[in-house]
């Protein structure tokens, strides 16, 4: 076990390392500095700045500049406001987190109960209504719901504002950015249901008496949920990309609309922060989700 | 020639050896195709493939989804020959720019279309309306199907053809070569793909921008859909040569293959005799879940504004541009969205279809 989750660490950390060469050289790669659209900058104003900034020196050295500088927490500047990047994330991600994290619980608690629902009722009315709807959204892309949400909620029946600018109303971009992992959860939970409520171990249970509650939410769902500790890792990708745009069809300031802000106006400085700042929350969330794995069910086999 | 038993000497009186001689010729004749046929009882022998296609047959959303599907991709073909408009076309009245014809509602005329159509001209319909360019939108979402489309297709035979190059080299070779590729792979695999894809998509966008690509053969297609091709080819074989890898492994040890090399078989022929029809009822279905899954990718950076170039419309970037004008046209959002659920939906359930039909030990 141990020594699993050494290997496992140390994956993520050449992971992270990959992805912060990947992120580095290609930013590189595209022609332009960052001073060239500062209007009036003279050669030696332009060498003086570069000389401050360290692009005067080998590509090499500059990366491992940049790594020191990300390891005290320097962030660099925005190439399109000048600012300093760190304190944008660090804003910007307090209010991705509390939406990614809303959905993340909405999908969870709900994908679990029409599981367990459509298992519980196989091949009933519950169950095919679940299976219908689930299948419908596992085809939509987050865009089109969350402007299918936007024009029947916010502009047809007008519950909700349009311009959440000011952060209070989450409803909307939650349910946009749930949906799919909730279908996803339930057809998990669901598959995983069937599978054991046909062990021995409920037949024992049933045999001996056992109140039927305490059977399914005892023996059963404890054991059905496993599979579902897997999705987390996917499901949180899925968020944090499903945030980009459904950030941005809401208007709501948080760090996926800063990203593609900075895409729209190749900020390519901000693109990169956002791209590893994003990406180490991703491996490291997939990190735990494997260990979680491992720890809740022994009987899974190390490799 | 005589039968050697007729020249041998009887040895032994109770010896069960028979005297030909005491039979006449028709009694061993061979029997003819008619007889023959006659004692074939057994069905006539089925392959796999028509085996699986049976059971696809008979399975109804499927079938359902294969015929959305000819349907769309029919229409994608006959369509651009009858309308007489072209997605870059802005909408002109004998010969004459109609710039009000902008963002028309479906099957309305702008002013100068009717004033035309008053002298007796002929104007095609606008089945879907027009944008706010002066396009038709009806043939600007046909062609953004074709290039949805036509990038899903694409894309997912890149992937199968690097991933299943991948892993079967991988797979049969073995030892340290398998475990080097692999780890390679399981590096891959971890960066998350769609963040990688849009950085790489903006750098590819820039270097390859401009005129970089004129005279070139990628000229037609454009900056933004190579880069999105080169992507694809980077990062999503993986789960693809994961797969094969797997199945190769499992099928290499499999008795038949063991007794094959026994009698002395060309590892050549073993691969193409044995290995690939095995591995293929996966790699289809793969392949056909693959599609919906590039085509989501596709929509998802066209969504962005990284994906193809305009004019050329795609259906995620007809989608993003009817972000714009939403309240007062929302049946610019409409068809997008709709075609690229239908699409999607259609290939995930026919994905599903051919799962169940040709590998039901994958089934769940």
């Amino acid at each position: 076990m141990k020594s699993y989750i050494w290997k496992r660490v140390l994956l993520a950390i050449f992971t992270l390392f990959i992805i912060s060469i990947i992120t580095f050289f290609t930013m590189n790669a595209i022609p332009g500095g960052p001073f060239d659209s500062e209007k009036a900058t003279t050669p030696e104003v332009k060498a003086a700045l570069e000389e401050r900034y360290n692009l005067d020196k080998p590509l090499m050295t500059q990366y491992f500049i940049y790594l020191n500088n990300l390891f005290h927490g320097d962030w660099g500047i925005s190439i399109k406001t000048g600012r300093e990047i760190k304190p944008t994330i660090g804003s910007r991600f307090a209010i991705s987190a509390r939406l990614g994290g809303m959905a993340l619980l909405v999908s969870i608690i709900f994908g679990i109960i029409f599981g367990s629902l459509a298992a519980l009722y196989r091949n009933r009315w519950p169950d095919r209504v679940i299976i219908f709807f689930t299948t419908l959204l596992t085809a939509m892309p987050s865009f089109v719901l969350a402007t299918l949400l936007l024009y029947v909620f916010s502009i047809q029946l007008g519950w909700f504002p349009v311009w959440s600018a000011d952060g209070t109303n989450y409803v909307l971009p939650v349910i946009s950015l749930a949906l799919y992992p909730t279908a996803y959860i339930t057809r998990l939970t669901k598959s995983s249901m069937l599978d054991v409520l046909g062990q021995d171990y409920i037949r024992t249970a049933e045999a001996k008496g056992v109140s039927r509650s305490k059977v399914l939410f005892k023996h059963a769902l404890r054991n059905a949920l496993i599979p579902v500790v897997t999705y987390i890792g996917p499901e949180f990708a899925y968020i944090i990309t499903g945030s980009l745009v459904v950030e941005n069809i809401f208007t709501i300031g948080g760090l996926g609309q800063e990203f593609v802000t900075s895409i729209n106006n190749r900020d390519y400085s901000m693109i990169m922060a956002t791209t590893l700042f994003l990406a180490t929350v991703m491996v490291a969330v997939n990190l735990l989700t494997d260990i979680l794995y491992k720890v809740i069910d022994p009987r899974i086999e190390l490799d | 020639m005589k039968p050697i038993s007729d020249t041998l000497p009887k040895r032994n009186l109770l010896s069960s050896q028979i005297d030909l001689s005491k039979f006449n010729g028709t009694d061993f004749a061979p029997a003819t195709d008619e007889e023959r046929a006659q004692t074939d009882v057994m069905g006539r022998s089925t392959t796999f493939f028509r085996d699986g296609m049976r059971r696809l047959r008979k399975n109804p959303l499927a079938m359902i989804s294969l015929v959305v599907l000819v349907i769309i991709v029919l229409s994608i073909f006959i369509f651009p020959a009858i309308v007489p408009y072209s997605y870059d076309q802005i909408i002109s009245v004998n010969g004459v720019r109609d710039m009000g014809a902008k963002n028309l509602a479906p099957f309305h005329y702008s002013a100068m279309e009717q004033a035309y159509m008053a002298k007796g001209g002929k104007v095609f319909p606008h089945i879907f309306g027009t944008d706010e360019m002066c396009r038709d939108y009806f043939i600007r979402v046909i062609y953004g199907t074709r290039v949805s489309l036509a990038v899903g297709l694409f894309a997912s035979l890149l992937v199968l053809i690097i991933g299943v190059l991948y892993g079967s080299i991988s797979g049969y070779a073995g030892g340290k070569v398998d475990l080097i590729m692999m780890r390679i792979v399981d590096i891959i695999y971890s960066l998350p793909d769609l963040l990688m894809i849009i950085l790489l998509s903006v750098v590819f966008n820039e270097t390859l921008g401009g005129d970089r690509l004129q005279g070139t053969i990628f000229q037609n297609l454009g900056s933004n859909m190579l880069s999105m091709f080169i992507v694809f080819g980077l990062l999503y074989w993986v789960g693809m040569a994961r797969l094969v890898r797997g199945q190769i492994l499992t099928i290499k040890s499999n008795d038949y293959v063991l007794a094959s090399k026994s009698i002395g078989t060309k590892s050549r022929k073993i691969i193409r005799k044995h290995i690939l029809p095995n591995c293929a009822s996966v790699i289809i279905i793969t392949t056909a879940l693959e599609i919906p899954s590039a085509i989501f990718t596709e929509s998802y950076l066209s969504f962005l504004g990284l994906g193809v170039q305009a004019p050329m419309p795609s259906l995620g970037s007809l989608a993003n541009a009817a972000r714009d004008g939403l309240i007062l046209y929302p049946f610019k959002m409409f068809w997008p969205a709709l075609m690229i659920v239908l699409i999607v939906l259609a290939f995930n359930l026919l994905g599903d279809g051919l799962r169940d039909a040709f590998d039901p030990k994958l089934r769940k």
